[in-house]
């Protein structure tokens, strides 16, 4: 078993060693620029994206002409919620997104309202699923877009996109899905979710980084101002010349997620369950954060009451995870969308993010809980907050020097 | 983030953890800190009849930093009088710790320990 045990699925995940021998010979053989239409070099590049945008468009049930290919999720958030909001903003100014969305969104959403739009920043469940009737209530006749993620990237929360896609359809609201920790892990029909825009991210799902796509809707059409102009590349909707192998890559990437999903979300969700017993059944006190049935399978999220999120992570350094506390970030701000669940303060500090993956096994599995059990338990002794709960002292009641 | 040697020692090893009996009139408490602010220090010390403090102990919830800073000042106060634990100052904390910018709070933290479980101690002498 090598150390540290990889648990940052919801990070990044390894390419596939099945992806990188598909990316390969386009390096140094086939180097050619897929938009040289005068010779072999050019041609041989142009059918390998031919390729990868059909593996692309498969995956999400789309026309591959409906793909454009992006730096990533991030870029793909911004040219869709920064492209629609340009394109149609003599329709109507207005925006809804959750609190609970990837900074892609979120900032993008603020930079627009520095710019007059006006952004409505949605309030989640306690669950972290969007409330419905709640979303039709901010809808007004200048709403434009509205833009939910699939799968959140801290608790794992699955939000209901078709009915989101239903009412926004009903609504003639545009509806742009960020899907990059939803792809590969949960079948996406763009057409049963009505979903007009959905980013995509390839180092999500065993491909390369820097590379991603936005899918955008023809039939009906949805219409966008581009962010970077050039040579006109993706009928201009984003300009700069396509680079063949990552593209390969996200395309195997896709084939292969599509063709594994089933198998690899059982075998996945075994495990998470696995780590999710062998943690709770051993300690008292955790609290699991987000919707335990609308999550994603390599998912768990646990608040670890009277023992701090980073001092846990340096009990438990043979594992590689992420944890909402403050101190791992350089804001000191605990975790914004753990926040926005209602988890307080105290307990959002205390949250560590597992995340499983197509290659954690069930031997890592045990040893991380074991390594988990044993940290927390010492840090406990540790702790002052533990003790006086020992004590019986309710700690609600006492009076802390915020500081 | 990368951690100083120091304070992955004194995280590993921490020195004096546990508790005084609090009833004690020979004991000082301090307790800073929030719990969410992600940092709460216990401070406990002991202090004989010639002034000088025999016995620490602390107790932390916290960062690796605030677990550190807490262990290094049960050594430091350790065999001091009173006004000698007082003079010790966050700088000196987090000079020694190496602590970044960001962890700062974590070494004024365990000098308002100090003074806290001082204040205890004094309140407490007066008291009985």
């Amino acid at each position: 078993m090598k150390l540290p045990i990889y648990m940052d699925y919801q990070a990044t995940t390894p390419v596939d060693p099945r992806v990188l021998d598909a990316m390969l010979p386009w390096f140094v053989e086939k180097f050619g620029n897929p938009a040289s239409r005068s010779h072999a070099y050019g041609w041989e590049a142009d059918a390998a994206v031919t390729k990868a945008r059909k593996q692309v468009a498969s995956l999400i049930k789309a026309d591959p002409r409906e793909i454009v290919f992006t730096s990533g999720a991030t870029e793909s958030d911004n040219l869709a919620i920064w492209g629609v909001a340009h394109f149609y903003r003599e329709k109507g100014n207005h925006i809804i997104t959750p609190t609970t969305e990837h900074k892609a969104v979120l900032d993008t959403c603020r930079h627009l309202e520095a710019e007059g739009f006006q952004v409505t920043f949605l309030p989640v469940q306690s669950n972290g699923l969007v409330d419905l009737r709640m979303l039709e209530a901010a809808m007004t006749d200048q709403t434009i877009l509205v833009s939910v993620m699939a799968v959140n990237n801290e608790v794992g929360v699955i939000q209901p996109l078709e009915a989101i896609g239903r009412l926004c359809r009903s609504r003639k609201v545009l509806f742009h899905c960020d899907a990059a920790q939803g792809l590969g892990k949960m079948p996406m029909d763009v057409n049963a979710m009505n979903i007009d825009l959905l980013s995509i991210s390839a180092h999500k799902i065993y491909g390369p980084k820097g590379i991603g796509a936005l899918y955008v809707r023809r039939q009906p059409r949805v219409r966008l101002k581009a962010i970077l102009h050039g040579g006109g590349h993706e009928r201009g909707m984003r300009s700069g010349t396509l680079p063949t192998p990552l593209l390969v890559g996200l395309g195997e990437a896709c084939q292969l997620a599509a063709s594994e999903m089933v198998a690899e979300h059982q075998r996945v969700l075994a495990l998470r369950e696995r780590l999710r017993h062998g943690i709770m059944s051993q300690l008292t006190h955790v609290e699991l954060n987000g919707d335990l049935q609308a999550r994603v399978a390599g998912n768990l999220n646990i608040s670890f009451n009277y023992v701090e999120g980073e001092s846990l992570m340096m009990a438990i350094k043979d594992v590689a995870v992420s944890s909402g506390s403050a101190c791992t970030s350089a804001s000191l701000e605990p975790s914004y969308v753990l926040r926005a669940l209602g988890v307080n303060e105290e307990m959002a500090h205390t949250s560590i993010r597992f995340g499983l993956g197509r290659f954690s096994t069930e031997e890592e599995v045990d040893y991380v809980v074991h390594i988990v059990v044993n940290g927390v338990n010492k840090l406990r002794e540790m702790s002052p907050l533990w003790e006086m709960v020992q004590d019986g002292v309710d700690l609600n009641n006492l009076q802390w020097a915020a500081h | 983030m990368a951690y100083n040697e120091k304070v992955l020692d004194h995280y590993e090893n921490p020195r004096n953890v546990g508790s005084l009996d609090k009833q004690d009139a020979s004991v000082g408490t301090g307790m800073v800190g929030a719990p969410a602010c992600g940092d709460v220090m216990k401070l406990q010390i002991r202090v004989n009849e010639e002034g000088i403090i025999d016995d620490a102990k602390f107790k932390t919830f916290g960062c690796g930093s605030a677990i550190a800073a807490s262990s290094l000042v049960t050594e430091w106060v350790k065999g001091k009088s009173i006004d000698e634990a007082l003079a010790i100052k966050n700088k000196d904390i987090a000079e020694e710790l190496a602590l970044p910018p960001v962890k700062i709070h974590c070494s004024v933290l365990a000098e308002d320990a100090i003074k806290s479980a001082v204040a205890d101690y004094r309140s407490k002498q007066k008291g009985g």
